[in-house]
């Protein structure tokens, strides 16, 4: 069964890039446009891994990141932020809410499908 | 085999559009003496969105201008620098290039590169003013922070290493590949890094490929990993760092120097390495790779290949673009379609309508107790018709606030040029019309809105003096109206002044008389020619523009109307058709041709008795309708036909009224009322005067639409 990935920007471009390389590796794409949103996504399906934006209206990443850490099924989850270079302090925030990794911003479609490979294959 | 970025840059066109109108909107709202925290935020991430997107789809100018607004922006919202209205100038001016540089982006004019540099300087000195004023910069030894999220171990070192003074000069070492850059950028660089501070070129002649530069400054290692990054590959870039010996003198001396240096050294090539790969994972993390750190830090030869191939060639594996050629999500609530296919089906859906309507001509000769079913099924077809044609047209039904959104902008602009107050109310934004009125209105509205600020709204003095708020009002309203969508701009400002305008207007030798009435006198302003401003200024009134908005308004099917109160104010209301592809007529007929007459611009229809039929000589023949004597027009002699009845008093006169002006137009017979389907003549045959349109009947002839607007236009000129 193809593995499902939420992927959560409030960038409709960038959402759309990330789904649409997601999906022609073959994971399924679940897109959500903010914390909020992505919260109401992760409770209704399961989810082999999350992508998300840190910076976004109504919930940001992070505060998505540590209420994702709470909930039961969403313990082993890889969570991965996007992130800009320069945000050495948003990696320390990051990890410190239970992200994964990080994958810095801009990327290029291949080096995102290198990096969700690696976690879930 | 790449994936083609290109298919999303229309997206993120779009996107970043409705950003930066958020980002302006935002701005307007902002009060600078105290500022919204949430405003600041929201401000901030159109920015930072627009950034990223820009980043990703390689649109570097736009990812520099967006650069220097977030980095302003975040110190404002972290409360780092007061917000001042210079720089809500500057913001609003930065998202005026970005504008023009995706403007440039989508093949369609493009930015000045200087007046982008200039403004990013100005954003510059925005940020700098912080530094200089001696607060302090969050870290200026990001070596440290960066190292604390792997090695626990410095986090103790951090407390002691922070207290390194603030101005400390370090010194990188850079190295990166000459290769595939311009000489342009490779100047461009170095005199960016000459800013940062010592620079010295240390390339080895022999391998004059390879660039290794030493620099000697106060900024951060990531300011300088940025400023680099925007020009060179970060795949090819190597910084390493070595505290300088101001440094190391500023160090507090229990430390044990060695350790922290060699600590640091040792993180920040790993650190670096690993942003060279662009990503990496938090060791121990939930679900993180086992193998996590090795693979951050020893790039395998395939990861390496493709960073080489970053930014530039996008090489996604074959079956992505194959695969999945839906790239609209079933979860978000809206798609986006192209307007040419809503157009097509508009189109068909008209043409579903004709059909239908010739089918139920045809089935209403039938026998309706024996064919009982198919008149059933005829009714049905009919409401099915009309709700699918409903639902159709609300598909191109934008809000008016897709306009009405640009004139805070205009009117900020203005009122400060004019040195006037100026609030602009709207009411009504979420009213709906369709989108190519949308887009045709914005024009003749900004026009009114900008004479309305310019002639209308006073200057302050001469409104207290007038026992008016020193602050004058704006509206901007919409709302439905019959059939019709009515958009007013109305100003309190000092009104038209009937005696100036009459005056004006015989100057320029437009005909008037005492006798007209106020509405009359208002609309000379919309005459060519006319202009009552004292002063041209650049603003509005150099004598063109009222008339040309009149015209467009009216080249939209629509009307235009003032009222005014001298002292009190003025009201414009431009009155619109609500689609532009379905037009209410009453059909009339003309021996055995049929035309389409507008709703909007019948009074009534009569029988005249033949009493009341004069003929004037050199004029044609008048009808006298209460009391008011009204010129005739003749359809069958305009269009050269055979008519039914040449006697007036058999026939029928319908009045038609447009602009305070009225005729009869006489025809054979009223046929009845019908929503019709307005398809153009112009782009099927020519255009031909007093007719604006045909359309196809139920019985499949094709009847004109007529340009009622022309024609009691004509009728005026001749009889006068």
């Amino acid at each position: 069964m193809a593995k499902t990935i939420l992927a959560v920007d409030d960038s409709a471009s960038i959402r759309q890039m990330v789904s649409f390389t997601l999906k022609g590796a073959g994971y399924e794409v679940i897109e959500a446009v903010d914390g909020q949103d992505a919260l109401e996504k992760a409770n209704q399906h399961n989810v082999n891994l999350v992508l998300t934006d840190i910076n976004m209206p109504r919930m940001d990443g992070l505060k998505l990141l540590e209420l994702l850490r709470n909930l039961a099924n969403y313990k082993n989850v890889p969570i991965l932020m996007l992130t800009t270079e320069s945000d050495s302090a948003m990696k320390a925030k990051g990890k410190e809410a239970g992200a994964t990794g990080w994958l810095v911003k801009p990327f290029d479609p291949n080096r995102l499908l290198e990096v969700i490979k690696k976690v879930i294959g | 085999m790449s994936t083609d970025l290109e298919q999303f840059y229309e997206i993120f066109f779009e996107e970043s559009s409705e950003l930066l109108a958020e980002m302006e909107a935002c701005l307007l709202g902002l009060d600078v003496n105290s500022p919204d925290l949430e405003d600041l935020n929201a401000i901030f991430r159109a920015a930072h969105s627009i950034k990223g997107g820009a980043g990703t789809f390689g649109f570097t100018d736009m990812t520099e201008m967006t650069h220097m607004l977030e980095t302003l922006l975040d110190k404002l919202r972290k409360g780092e620098l007061q917000v001042r209205s210079e720089m809500v100038d500057a913001f609003l001016k930065a998202g005026d290039v970005i504008k023009d540089q995706l403007a440039g982006h989508r093949g369609d004019g493009g930015a000045d590169p200087a007046v982008a540099a200039e403004i990013c300087e100005e954003l510059k000195k925005f940020t700098e003013e912080i530094s200089m004023s001696g607060e302090d910069v969050p870290s200026s030894e990001p070596v440290i922070e960066e190292a604390a999220q792997k090695e626990e171990q410095v986090v103790a070192q951090e407390e002691t290493s922070s207290a390194t003074d603030v101005a400390a000069q370090t010194v990188f070492h850079i190295e990166f590949s000459k290769e595939e850059m311009s000489a342009a950028s490779l100047e461009n660089l170095f005199s960016n890094l000459n800013e940062q501070g010592a620079l010295e070129d240390q390339t080895v002649p022999s391998e004059d490929n390879i660039c290794k530069l030493k620099l000697t400054s106060a900024s951060s290692e990531e300011d300088i990993w940025e400023m680099l990054a925007f020009i060179v590959d970060p795949a090819n870039l190597k910084i390493e760092t070595e505290v300088a010996a101001s440094a190391e003198m500023n160090a507090p001396a229990d430390v044990d120097e060695e350790t922290v240096e060699s600590v640091e050294e040792d993180a920040s090539v790993k650190s670096h390495q690993e942003a060279e790969l662009g990503y990496g994972f938090f060791p121990g993390s939930p679900a993180a790779p086992n193998d996590a750190e090795d693979e951050a830090s020893v790039p395998t030869p395939s990861s390496q290949q493709n960073d080489n191939a970053n930014k530039k060639d996008t090489v996604p594996n074959a079956k992505s673009s194959g695969n999945a050629k839906s790239t609209a999500s079933g979860e978000t609530s809206s798609i986006r379609v192209s307007i040419e296919k809503v157009d097509q089906m508009i189109n068909l859906v008209g043409e579903l309508v004709i059909t239908q309507a010739m089918l139920a001509q045809t089935a209403s000769q039938v026998d309706p107790v024996i064919y009982e079913k198919l008149h059933s099924g005829m009714g049905q077809l009919e409401r099915n018709t009309r709700d699918l044609q409903e639902s159709v047209m609300s598909i191109r039904m934008m809000p008016i606030s897709f306009v009405f959104s640009r004139y805070p902008r205009v009117v900020r602009d203005l009122a400060s040029k004019l040195n006037k107050h100026v609030e602009l109310k709207t009411v009504g934004e979420g009213t709906e019309l369709d989108k190519g009125l949308i887009e045709k209105i914005a024009d003749p509205l900004t026009h009114l809105v900008r004479n309305s600020l310019d002639h209308g709204v006073e200057i302050p003095e001469k409104r207290i003096a007038a026992g008016k708020p020193a602050q004058g009002t704006i509206t901007l309203s919409a709302f439905h109206q019959g059939g019709s969508i009515v958009i007013e701009v109305s100003d309190d400002g000092a009104g038209l002044n009937r005696e100036k305008i009459l005056e004006k207007a015989t100057e320029r030798g437009i005909s008037v008389n005492e006798g007209m009435s106020d509405q009359e006198v208002w609309m000379l302003i919309f005459e060519a020619g006319f202009s009552t401003a004292e002063l041209v200024t650049d603003v509005s009134g150099r004598g063109v523009g009222m008339d040309v908005v009149k015209r467009n308004i009216q080249g939209m099917g629509g009307r235009i109307e003032i009222e005014s109160a001298y002292g009190v104010g003025t009201r414009i209301s431009i009155r619109l058709p609500l689609t532009l592809a379905i037009l209410d007529g009453l059909s009339v007929a003309v021996g055995d041709q049929m035309f389409i007459v507008p709703l909007t611009y019948i009074m009534e229809s009569l029988q005249p008795v033949a009493e009341d039929i004069k003929t004037v000589s050199g004029h044609g023949r008048v009808v006298k309708v209460r009391g008011e004597y009204l010129p005739i027009i003749a359809l069958h002699e305009i269009f050269n036909l055979c008519p039914n009845v040449t006697e007036i008093h058999k026939g029928i006169l319908v009045i038609l009224e447009t602009d305070g002006h009225k005729a009869a137009m006489f025809v054979d017979d009223l046929v009845g009322q019908h929503q019709v389907v307005i398809k153009s003549l112009e782009s099927n045959y020519r255009r031909v005067k007093g007719v604006s349109g045909a359309t196809i009947m139920g019985d499949g002839k094709v009847a004109l639409i007529l340009d009622a607007a022309m024609l009691v236009m004509s009728s005026q000129q001749e009889s006068a």
